[in-house]
């Protein structure tokens, strides 16, 4: 029994070399990032706004949390939902064409290589690029956020709608052939019904992911609740702080809950 | 919905067999009605105008077009921030993964079987993810200073709660007949887990961390906003100056570098899975 049991441990694959030369890569490349380690200048004045933050989180300005004014948290995050929503769907609008002519089963290969590389390009630029550009448009205020997501969801959303597109079963549309079925309802009852639940559960959850983007679009002034946040923040004014990232908090842990349940909805029934 | 399908009816039709189907009212005008709102209110609360876009759109082209040709001379001033930047998520993205692991164990129930801790670690995974790296980045500055300290550290937290909640939510779906196996046999729990669940989660733990990795780079890039270092902190700086070809070539730069970074960690994940 026991030289059985020897003979099957002595069989496992030695992978002592492999994880050695795996580890002396990484001490590499841990030793070479170092530098980024370096400008730590810690003093007591850090610890006491580390006390301060934590003690605004605790005690939040009330007036500021419940208050139903223009610049109250009620209002940040209904201006920051309908940022992230719109966003969401104008960078639908402009990826949905985009990723069928970047789709391999649909048209050929050099055409895919050109569009993904300037999905790729346009996934690069850091959102806050987009949204000093977008203010030269629109003016300060929401809509360049609106426009600055809207750009920078579509390269998420189109690699998405990508892989479902090549996904496709070319076979129910061959058999809707067979019937004599017109091109309509081909994509109404071939097309469509594949597509679809996937679809909506990419842009729930790119929704998601625009919300908290939506967040920090006010350092930029593009609106939503970072704006005010950032303010908060440089004029040390610590209840705002916490009574704002308390809202934030909520907003995006309700969201968070919300879109997984849609999501499990919408793909599984 | 009950009141939905009440107040319209249920088609039905009698098959060839004599059965009776029925089919609810297709609930598509009630969510189109619901979506209609949404993006009014919307509208209403943001400002959003076609005409505006439409009318000034050339706005957004022409600074486009003036970052185009990028100076190529100013890469000599750009490469430093740059390879501050990769070194800063690395380090972020590393340190992140590597203390994620315990909290998600702790954070798994089958696993660990203490339903308190489980709670209490998904809630620090939770409030840990909903704050916006750029603010973590910001409340870092103050306590350690500007500089790539406090956006490695702004990386750290959030590489460390994303891996964390991927992998404990992984960890509670693996196999774990060979580690109730393993306990039975007499095995300690921490020799039982490293033979038996580590190398089902390995993948998947190193592939989420890559993954991270990949997106901070992108998302570094503009930590230097609020002054934690890296290639952010040029790039504010020659958007405030208008020197938007210097911006082309940072962009251009970024474009090239996350391009090199992302088709390696893509090559990796793939070896994984």
């Amino acid at each position: 029994m026991n030289k059985k049991l020897e003979s099957v441990l002595s069989k496992e694959p030695r992978r002592g070399l492999q994880y050695a030369v795996t580890i002396i890569i990484l001490l590499i490349l841990l030793l070479s990032a170092s530098p980024a380690l370096g400008g730590a200048q810690m003093t007591t004045k850090g610890f006491d706004i580390g006390k301060n933050i934590l003690t605004g989180i605790f005690t939040p300005d009330t007036s500021l949390l419940f208050g139903l004014g223009d610049s109250g948290v009620m209002y940040l995050i209904l201006q920051t939902i309908a940022i992230a929503f719109l966003g969401t769907l104008v960078g639908a609008i402009i990826a949905v064409p985009l990723s069928f002519i970047s789709a391999t089963n649909i048209v050929p290969k050099p055409v895919v290589l050109v569009t993904r590389f300037i999905i790729m390009a346009i996934r690069t630029i850091p959102s806050l690029v987009y949204g000093l550009m977008f203010i030269r448009v629109t003016g300060p205020g929401p809509f360049a956020g609106v426009m600055t997501l809207a750009i920078v969801s579509i390269g998420m959303i189109s690699k998405l709608f990508i892989e479902t597109i090549e996904d496709l079963d070319s076979g129910i549309l061959e058999s809707l052939d067979a019937f004599g079925s017109t091109l309509f309802q081909k994509i109404r009852y071939g097309v469509l019904p594949q597509l679809g639940p996937d679809f909506i559960s990419i842009l729930v959850y790119r929704f998601d992911m625009n919300l908290r983007e939506a967040t920090i679009l006010g350092l930029v002034g593009a609106g939503g609740i970072g704006a005010p946040m950032i303010f908060a923040l440089s004029a040390y004014h610590w209840h705002q702080v916490g009574a704002i990232l308390i809202g934030l908090f909520v907003l995006v842990f309700v969201v968070e809950i919300l879109s997984d349940k849609l999501r499990h909805k919408i793909l599984h029934g | 919905m009950g009141w939905y399908d009440k107040l319209f009816e249920a088609e039905s039709y009698t098959l060839g067999n004599g059965k009776t189907v029925s089919q609810k009212f297709t609930r598509l005008p009630l969510i189109l009605f619901l979506f209609i709102i949404g993006i009014a209110i919307s509208v209403w609360v943001t400002g959003f105008s076609l005409v505006t876009l439409f009318t000034n759109f050339a706005g957004f082209w022409k600074i486009f077009g003036s970052m185009f040709p990028p100076k190529l001379s100013y890469f000599m001033q750009v490469w430093r921030p740059l390879l501050m930047t990769i070194q800063m998520s690395f380090l972020g993205s590393f340190f992140g993964a590597v203390v994620a692991l315990p909290f998600a164990i702790l954070a798994a129930n089958n696993v660990t079987s203490n339903r308190v801790v489980n709670l209490v670690v998904r809630f620090i995974l939770t409030v840990v993810r909903t704050i916006p790296t750029l603010v973590s980045a910001l409340i870092a500055t103050y306590i350690f200073g500007l500089g790539t300290f406090a956006g490695t550290v702004a990386i750290f937290l959030f590489s460390f709660s994303f891996v964390g909640k991927q992998l404990f939510e992984y960890i509670e779906t693996v196999d774990m007949g060979a580690y109730e196996a393993l306990i039975a046999t007499g095995a300690s729990p921490a020799r039982s887990f490293i033979t038996t669940i580590l190398p089902q989660i390995l993948p998947t733990y190193l592939s989420t961390s890559l993954f991270a990795f990949e997106g901070n780079v992108r998302y570094a890039a503009i930590l230097g906003y609020v002054g934690a270092g890296g290639i952010g902190m040029i790039l504010n700086e020659k958007i405030g100056w208008r020197e938007f070809q210097s911006v082309g070539m940072i962009l251009l730069s970024i474009f090239v570098a996350v391009v090199i970074i992302e088709t390696t960690s893509q090559k990796l994940r793939k070896h994984l899975s």
